[in-house]
């Protein structure tokens, strides 16, 4: 059963002004629960908008949005919905307002009506959920941490809140290759343990290829594909057509098969990558193996 | 940030990287003076950072972009934001226009000029801010992460952007990044970590040292770590090997 179901979606901004844009025009897709969903598309396509239906605060302009069976149009069920789903806005360092990293954490647990102890329980759940020390930084001043870690604290606020759907824009901007893989590997462990249905905004194709068991991309508003990576990724054209591209393996594997070489291109990491053209270069007696 | 020793020419194009706060920021806000050294100085094109009399010809010649644009617009039409510094130097109307013009060509932004800021996307937003550096001319850029939140052709085209602006216009470029694709495009690559540089050389010197660089947990670039898996197996891959491009001819040429 599907979590999430957006139907035939249309949202205008700053409607009846010269400044109209239509946004999204009549997406409809529908994500399962427990899924890895990744969304794709150039910048400026309508994936920070739509994401921001899931959880109601924005609503459609036409169509219509359910999340756990809420519609998200539906002004008194908001509560609700923000506790069962969780928005990790862009750059949601700059949302941190606390003076301790713990408090900053503890805001939304405290606003649910929680107990004192269920309060810390969860913000130590978190924290270490996103790789910080709950005794190290708890008691210090947000502002005060590295901009990876802020970003780290601020992913755990919404995840202290136990959400059932975690929707995600662009996470791993501006953090380091370690930073990027543990968040990430977490996130999916999340997904795993406990059934968090992820939505992951990403412009990483690489992110997308290792982690999503679907992605939909989309194109001025509109959904141009969805399908699982190796199916999009076999459509390396039509992507760069769409301000978007295949990940470095896939391009190096395209551009062998461009030179007439008899190569597999659904390569996703390095090692399949180097496996694949190995292969290549015994196959054609190209073996310059040194044992 | 301690003890750092660092000299970059110009012309050059230099990437900077290294884990979240490792003093890549703080080191690139050095360079036009937004940070005054406790200790030690720093000299733009020989003027020292913490005379105030140099300030405003330093950050007329290193114009700098953040990580995130939003904080840096100042008007709420595109043509004007980008205006707003080649006004402040008190070139004529006829002038501004044309360099107005050509930084948003150069950005990609021709189409938007009529547009307002805060209702762009994030890579344009992106580029917008560097739009507004490129019309005051500077000598240098620094860029800190500028691709983070750019799609891959809004990433591609800002390379090719830094790229054209270095060769054909001689403008050193200083580019904070964690993409090590991108790093891989520099003439010299500075590593930094706790706050000092650690290791300095082109990117094939500073490639070669995988042990270092997942120390700090750095990537290599995808053709660098395709190599090594090969050398594993027993290929004999040059070391020079760092972009697809390079991969892709030097395995045709077997």
């Amino acid at each position: 059963m599907p979590v999430i179901e957006v139907e035939n979606l249309t949202h205008i901004f700053s409607r009846g002004t010269p400044f109209e844009v239509t946004a999204l025009d009549g997406v409809s897709l529908e994500i399962r629960r427990g899924e890895f969903y990744a969304l794709v598309g150039a910048t400026g396509s309508g994936k920070s908008t739509l994401v921001q239906h899931f959880n109601g605060i924005l609503a459609p302009t036409g169509g219509r949005v359910r999340v756990c069976g809420i519609d998200v149009s539906d002004r008194r069920a908001r509560r609700e919905l923000w506790r069962r789903v969780g928005l990790v806005f862009q750059q949601p360092e700059q949302q941190l307002f606390e003076e301790t990293v713990f408090d900053d954490v503890a805001f939304g647990p405290r606003n649910m009506g929680l107990s004192r102890e269920e309060v810390s329980e969860r913000v130590a759940d978190a924290l270490r959920l996103v790789g910080l020390d709950p005794d190290r930084v708890g008691k210090m001043s947000p502002f005060r941490l590295s901009s990876g870690m802020r970003r780290k604290a601020a992913i755990a606020g919404v995840l202290a809140l136990r959400p059932e759907v975690l929707v995600l824009d662009e996470p791993t901007a501006g953090l380091d290759p370690l930073s990027r893989r543990q968040l990430m590997d977490r996130i999916d462990r999340l997904r795993v343990e406990r059934g968090t249905t992820v939505v992951l905004v990403t412009h990483s194709m690489e992110e997308v290829a290792r982690r999503a068991g679907r992605v939909a991309v989309l194109h001025k508003g509109r959904l141009a594909m969805e399908a699982a990576p190796r199916e999009i990724f076999s459509r390396a054209g039509e992507l760069r057509a769409l301000g978007l591209d295949v990940p470095a393996t896939v391009a190096l594997m395209l551009g062998l098969r461009a030179r007439g070489k008899q190569v597999r291109t659904d390569m996703f990491t390095a090692s399949e990558a180097a496996e694949e053209i190995a292969r290549m270069l015994i196959h054609t007696g190209k073996n310059q193996n040194t044992e | 940030m301690s003890g750092v020793d660092l000299e970059i020419e110009k012309g050059e194009f230099l990437a900077l990287v290294g884990p979240n706060g490792s003093g890549k920021s703080t080191l690139a806000k050095h360079l036009n003076a937004l940070l005054i050294p406790v200790e030690g100085e720093v000299l733009v094109d020989g003027m020292d950072t913490r005379r105030p009399e140099n300030l405003w010809e330093i950050r007329r010649r290193v114009g700098m972009v953040f990580q995130n644009p939003d904080n840096q617009f100042v008007s709420s039409l595109v043509e004007e934001d980008v205006a707003f510094g080649a006004e402040n130097l008190g070139l004529p109307p006829e002038e501004v226009r044309a360099r107005v013009d050509e930084a948003l060509n150069l950005a990609g932004l021709s189409g938007f000029r009529n547009h307002a800021p805060h209702l762009l996307s994030g890579g344009q937003k992106q580029r917008l801010a560097i739009a507004g550096i490129l019309a005051m001319q500077p000598d240098c850029l620094v860029l800190d992460e500028p691709g983070a939140m750019l799609d891959p052709s809004g990433r591609r085209e800002l390379m090719d952007t830094l790229a054209r602006l270095n060769r054909l216009k001689g403008v050193t470029v200083v580019l904070l990044t964690h993409h090590m694709d991108e790093a891989a495009a520099a003439d010299r690559i500075v590593v930094m970590s706790g706050g000092r540089p650690v290791r300095v050389g082109t990117p094939a010197e500073v490639f070669a040292d995988e042990e270092l660089l997942r120390e700090l947990g750095l990537e290599l670039p995808v053709a660098a770590e395709i190599a090594c898996c090969l050398r594993r197996r027993g290929f004999l891959v040059p070391d020079d090997i760092l972009t697809v491009e390079a991969m892709v001819s030097y395995l045709c040429r077997l």
